[in-house]
């Protein structure tokens, strides 16, 4: 079982089309070892759920910085619990105001970076989440 | 989320593509008792046609692939896609990005598209993408493509996997030595000229005919067909599919496919006889395992000796 690495899907939902901080995040993610599925752009929330799933992603990743977060994201968790597959860590990470944070937690994600994250923080988060829940 | 193959098997096979990808990733991770899921899987299997896509980066694969896939689901095909990247060498991640160029399907249940990363593994290409083919064919895809690097022996690797491997070369990247590179003609059941909006295309296209000629005739007498396509804007697709057809047609006609069938299990055979057994080398005696592998490493056992050793270790 020498083989098993934390699959992530990253995808950026709407018309948001900023790709520096995912291309970022992607990096950062397969430098720690994991295996980043990179989506692109202009998704739908049916779109990354279907991903998710044909893909086995242990982590899904949104990246948000158009402000139409509260718009889709919502509407994603919906869509991966009735595809009974919310039980996949969720992480947003972009420009999110600290009520939108709020919020998005309340619905169910499960950490919200905003811009200063480091991105080795979010790599030790994902590994602690998946080291205690997943295996 | 299960994780009893069997479960995850009679699940895969009604229909249920959590499980089947859930099923994927216990093979790919090597693990043992994810065997058993598949063997449960096996009988369905045989249906689908695998067809190979390879050439080198950056040649449009992805995009091909995405508008193959479209042109099969016109044709009321169920389509899999397996999109093969490689692993970081030093990290063991990977960013599969083939996605990216099949946003038409992602919210189609007709596609089922999978990314996998290399891992670096001897023969790993081949067991995982092996099996996560026949796991899709037995979920009753109609067809299944499999996305590779023309880098390396990735390609020639693909051919003993797939009954129609498509070759596809780009304009623009030394004519000569794309088209003749040792081993890719004789694994090319199509070759597709992609890009062919950009200057040079008829120049690939003569070099492989050229090449062709030049070979030994083949044993199967099917002359590969090289077909040009601008994969962006979708033009020649069709008749990229109408010839992976014809050479379906030719397969069954001429026993070609009981020949590629044999091939695939007998490579499959090696590739898990060689990781299961340095596997057990390994694992049936750890501590002398661990003395031998040190040993090796500082240089007072060659590796040659220390394999000997090791497989003289009683368990
Ligand atoms: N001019 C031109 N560009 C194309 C055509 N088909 C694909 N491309 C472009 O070629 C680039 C690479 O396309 P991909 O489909 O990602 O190529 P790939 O072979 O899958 O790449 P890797 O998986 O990274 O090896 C993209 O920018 C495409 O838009 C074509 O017919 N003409
Ligand atoms: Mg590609």
């Amino acid at each position: 079982m020498a083989n098993r690495k934390i699959r992530v899907l990253l995808a950026k939902l709407g018309l948001d089309s900023h790709t520096v901080g995912i291309t970022v995040i992607a990096g950062a993610l397969r430098d720690a070892g994991m295996e980043v599925i990179y989506t692109g752009l202009r998704q739908t929330p049916d779109m990354v759920v279907q991903a998710a799933v044909q893909e086995d992603a242990d982590v899904i990743g949104i990246s948000s910085l158009s402000g139409a977060q509260m718009q889709h994201i919502p509407k994603l968790l919906d869509r991966l619990r009735s595809a009974e597959a919310d039980d996949k860590l969720v992480v947003v990470g972009g420009v999110i105001p600290d009520e939108d944070a709020a919020e998005l937690k309340a619905a169910g994600v499960d950490e919200v970076f905003t811009m200063g994250a480091r991105t080795e923080d979010i790599a030790t988060f994902i590994r602690t989440w998946w080291e205690a829940e997943r295996r | 989320m299960e994780r009893d193959p069997i479960v995850l098997a009679e699940r895969a096979l009604g229909g249920h593509q959590g499980a089947g990808a859930r099923l994927i990733r216990m093979l790919e991770e090597g693990d043992e008792g994810a065997t058993e899921g598949l063997r449960a899987v096996l009988p369905s299997a045989g249906r689908a046609h695998l067809l190979g896509v390879t050439g080198p980066p950056g040649a449009g694969k992805s995009t091909l692939v995405d508008r193959m896939a479209a042109e099969y689901r016109r044709r009321g095909s169920r389509v899999g896609i397996i999109a093969v990247d490689p692993s970081s060498p030093f990290t063991g991640g990977a960013v599969l990005g083939d996605r990216v160029r099949m946003h038409d399907h992602a919210a189609d249940p007709g596609v089922f598209i999978r990314s996998m990363a290399t891992r670096g593994q001897l023969g790993g290409l081949a067991r995982a993408t092996f099996e996560a083919t026949t796991v899709l064919d037995a979920m009753g895809y109609d067809v299944v493509l499999i996305e590779t690097v023309g880098v390396g022996q990735d390609e020639v690797d693909v051919a003993d996997l797939a009954h129609t491997t498509v070759v596809v070369s780009i304009p623009g990247m030394g004519d000569d030595v794309q088209a003749i590179k040792a081993g890719i003609l004789e694994i090319a059941d199509l070759f597709v000229v992609n890009k062919a909006d950009l200057p040079g295309a008829d120049r690939v296209a003569k070099h492989i005919g050229a090449a062709l000629h030049m070979r030994a005739a083949p044993i199967d007498a099917w002359q590969p067909p090289i077909l040009m396509t601008e994969a962006e804007r979708a033009g020649g697709i069709v008749d990229v599919i109408d010839g992976i057809d014809a050479h379906r047609a030719h397969l069954r006609s001429s026993g070609g496919l009981d020949r590629k069938v044999i091939r695939r299990r007998e490579r499959v055979f090696h590739d898990v006889l060689r990781e299961r057994a340095a596997a057990r080398a390994l694992a049936c005696a750890p501590r002398q395992g661990a003395e031998i592998l040190s040993a090796m490493r500082s240089g007072e056992l060659d590796p040659y000796t220390a394999v000997e050793a090791l497989l003289g270790v009683e368990a």
